[in-house]
């Protein structure tokens, strides 16, 4: 293994896009996405990366030029959050629709109006159904990590599809943190050099992006869903390999103290952290609780999750986006609706808070345990969900 | 028997790249532009093309019109798109991974795609350098959607969001500039073209790809749909255009400018519009207000022509 | 690729929806569009060649006499190579 090094997680970052031997970055300045595209730029100006740093005018060109490169064959990297993500989002949907291995970080953050720089999950709820491979990373290994993992998936020419690691904003891109980081060789053996299966070349030309009539559109979209659902099985094993390399176990769906948990608490980024603390105090009081959190959003692992809460009588969702006039918070919908027809379902209880970096501490998420399992206070879960420590 | 004489027009390259089988209109003298374009472009050429109607008749899944390797993205970035891939090319080349060749990169849109919706993602790409052509098919309208008006679209023409009222005489702004924005960015080449001139066409895609940097070319482009014009007119109308100063030839290389079809006397722009439906309820009153205004944009232009070749000879 | 008439199944689509045949759109006969037919009169033609630049669908040809003509299965009739020939030695003539 590499040497272990602090560093801020977004430099990090920008150092394993470097060791993946990008070729083409392009990228729009918005905070907190910024150290990432900054230490690239210096990478590439310092002759330490030989990569083309292209600085678009918007991010809408920028996972343009991502496209454009891609279809040339380049590895190529984006990152963004909140308002560029809602600025290119036409394009998130081209990118996976044209089948393109695209790269990008989204560093989580909320979405307009009021404005907010501050860290949630409403950007990344809003392209759920985009079509990218969708991955959160709690800190600065796993984002390190998933660098190598999202090429090497996304790449792979069974899924050939873009990659996007969901980031919490500051709260994980802006904290100084030990990454151990990869060999060299390490990093070759495990993703080989970029073969498109299609690119712009004219020895060979191909046409890409052609419009289709409602008699095959279809079956276009058919294809792309069953690449998106069969890349689970590469998932898996680019998983498997990181494990052998790095003795580091990723799962789709990540289980902590599940055994024996009455009340399993899910949630997705680095909130996670924070609930471990919280359930190992729980657990030390005798509470049996656990913690679950879906690491892979899409393809999402429905029958993995289904057996990680198996036995469970109530899940307590913790939600840090909102569907307005919707029943709860994006997470909560979708597991409600996966555990929809089981024998005994758990009871759902979903929680939205975190807004916006809103602190949610260790004693909170007892005080939301406490909540959603004392009987005396059932009615209140009457609601599909409730917004929590909001003044009223 | 009769022997040949070489014409600049039988002595063209007899490869096509834009092939037949396209769904153009009759007589789209925008299909004709793209297929000089490519031939004058040759075959290491990869074309970037936005929506609108080129993209709509040249690629019904699964069917191609393109020899060339082509892609389309959506409607208002094919700057970036074309961006992309040329510097996908340079790193794939610089870094091994790809062969040294000179391959050209195109980028093709329509006067919405261009002078409207994709006017960021162009400038981004001309400021920022990349050695590519784009090139503006402008056909004066949103074509594609049914002929909607454009900030391309002339003065006194009448579009479906334009439409001639009672009250309001069609469209009541006057053309955008789009080739003097393409030379603000001090760019190597920007010229204008119409497939009427053919071989003046040719000659500018040559000179465009010829040079490193980006380059920018303005084609005028007949509609006969959107004009409301017979088909076997498209070519003629295209003719006026030039003859009449309304869309006078010139190209712009490294800040100097020429004029490359040069006309004595400028014909009357009445002889231009009355022959096109789009035109057909203009007062002579508003002919008139055309009329000096072309004028003056004329007038403009030959100063420029002297002042820049006059900066060029003091060299 | 599968010729007009058959549809591909989602099983049969590459990646992408990327079309590998360059041109396969010459299936398509454009010519059903025509209502006029452009016909030379070769006695005045002085095989210039500006009715085969002019064409908008690249379907007039240059014959191995050296005159041009058009392909039928896509000339679309606009008559746009008989306005510009400079001998009118094309007449377009109803279908
Ligand atoms: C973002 C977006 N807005 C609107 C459209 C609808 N649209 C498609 S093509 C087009 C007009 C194209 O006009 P132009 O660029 O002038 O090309 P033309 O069809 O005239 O050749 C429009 C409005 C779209 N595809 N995408
Ligand atoms: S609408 Fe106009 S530009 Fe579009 S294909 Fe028809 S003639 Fe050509
Ligand atoms: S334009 Fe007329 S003269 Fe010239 S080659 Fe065609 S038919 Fe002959
Ligand atoms: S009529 Fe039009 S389409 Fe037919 S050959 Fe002449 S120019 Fe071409
Ligand atoms: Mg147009």
């Amino acid at each position: 293994m590499g040497k272990r090094r602090g560093l801020e997680v977004s430099v990090g970052a920008a150092e394993a896009v470097a060791m993946a031997d990008v070729d083409v970055i392009a990228a729009y300045p918005i905070t907190p996405q910024t150290h990432i595209v900054e230490h690239l730029a210096e990478l590439v100006n310092n002759g330490e990366l030989d990569a083309e740093f292209v600085p678009v005018e918007s991010e809408h060109s920028a996972l343009s030029v991502c496209i454009g490169a891609s279809a040339a064959g380049a590895r190529t990297f984006t990152c963004t959050s909140a308002q560029g993500l809602a600025l290119m989002n036409e394009i998130v949907y081209i990118a996976s629709s044209m089948r393109l291995p695209i790269v990008m970080i989204l560093a989580n953050r909320s979405l307009s109006a009021p404005l907010s720089i501050w860290n949630d999950h409403s950007d990344a709820m809003s392209v759920r159904d985009t079509g990218w491979i969708q991955v959160f990373a709690q800190n600065g290994q796993e984002v390190f990590d998933h660098i190598f993992f999202a090429y090497r998936v996304g790449e792979d020419p069974k899924v050939s599809l873009p990659v996007m690691i969901h980031v919490d904003g500051f709260i994980v891109t802006h904290v100084i943190e030990p990454v151990e980081f990869w060999e060299k060789e390490q990093v070759e053996r495990y993703l080989p050099p970029f073969k498109p299966i299609s690119r712009l070349d004219p020895e060979r030309p191909v046409t890409m992006g052609a419009f289709a009539m409602p008699q095959l559109f279809t079956e276009t979209k058919v294809a792309q869903d069953m690449a998106t659902t069969q890349s689970m099985e590469v998932i898996l094993s680019a998983w498997e390999e990181i494990y052998k390399i790095t003795s580091r176990r990723y799962r789709p769906v990540e289980a902590y103290r599940t055994e024996g948990a009455e009340t399993i608490f899910v949630v997705q980024g680095s909130f996670g952290e924070t609930l471990s603390v919280a359930v190992d105090e729980l657990r030390a009081k005798g509470e049996p609780v656990g913690l679950v959190m879906p690491r892979l959003w899409r393809p999402f692992p429905f029958e993995l999750f289904r057996s990680a809460v198996k036995g469970a009588k109530n899940l307590i969702v913790i939600d840090r986006a909102i569907s307005f006039g919707g029943q709860g918070g994006p997470l909560a919908i979708e597991l409600r609706s996966s555990l929809f027809g089981l024998p005994a379902p758990p009871r759902v209880i979903n929680f939205i808070c975190g807004l916006a970096s809103r602190d949610v501490t260790v004693e909170d998420f007892k005080n939301i345990y406490e909540r959603a399992v004392d009987g005396s206070k059932a009615p209140v879960f009457q609601e599909d969900f409730q917004f929590y420590g909001v003044r009223s | 028997m009769k022997t040949k004489k070489p014409t600049p027009y039988n002595q063209l390259s007899k490869e096509e790249f834009f092939l037949s089988g396209h769904r153009a209109c009759q007589g789209c003298a925008e299909a004709l532009a793209v297929r000089l374009v490519q031939k004058a472009a040759g075959r290491d050429t990869i074309v970037a093309c936005a929506t609108g109607c080129m993209e709509i008749v040249s690629s019904p899944f699964p069917f191609t019109s393109w020899n060339l390797p082509w892609i389309h993205v959506a409607f208002e970035n094919t700057a970036a798109v074309a961006s992309g891939v040329e510097a996908g090319l340079k790193a794939l080349m610089r870094k091994g991974k790809l062969p040294q060749r000179d391959i050209k990169v195109i980028a093709m849109a329509g006067d919405g795609g261009t002078s409207d919706i994709g006017l960021q993602a162009l400038s981004g790409a001309l400021e920022r350098g990349h050695n590519l052509t784009y090139v503006c098919y402008d056909n004066e309208a949103y074509m594609n959607t049914g002929i909607q008006r454009s900030s391309a679209t002339p003065f006194g023409a009448s579009t479906t969001t334009s439409p001639a009222g009672k009250k309001v005489p069609g469209q009541i702004t006057w053309k955008k500039n789009m080739p003097e924005i393409a030379v603000a960015h001090q760019i190597p080449y920007v010229a204008t073209a119409c497939p009427s001139y053919p071989i003046d066409l040719i000659q500018k895609v040559q000179k465009a790809i010829s040079k490193p940097g980006p380059a920018y070319i303005h084609i005028l482009s007949v509609c006969p749909t959107g004009w409301r014009i017979p088909s076997n007119l498209a070519i003629k109308v295209g003719r006026l255009a030039v003859r009449t100063g309304i869309f006078p030839l010139y190209e712009v290389e490294d800040g100097i400018y020429r004029i490359t079809q040069k006309t004595s006397k400028l014909l009357p722009v009445k002889e231009y519009l009355t022959i096109q439906g789009r035109f057909r309820h203009l007062t002579e009153e508003l002919i008139s207000q055309i009329q000096e205004r072309v004028n003056q944009e004329y007038e403009l232009l030959l100063k420029k022509v002297a002042m820049t070749q006059g900066e060029k000879k003091e060299e | 690729m599968k010729g007009t008439k058959e549809l591909l199944t989602w099983k049969e689509i590459i990646p992408g929806n990327v079309i590998l045949n360059p041109g396969n759109a010459r299936e398509y006969r454009t010519g059903d569009w025509r209502s006029q037919r452009p016909v030379w009169d070769f006695e005045r033609c002085i095989m210039c060649g500006m009715c085969y630049a002019f064409c908008p669908d690249a379907a007039i040809f240059e014959r191995e006499d050296g005159y041009y003509e058009a392909d039928y299965y896509y000339c679309k009739g606009c008559g746009i190579c008989a306005e510009e020939c400079p001998k009118k030695a094309i007449s377009m003539v109803e279908e």
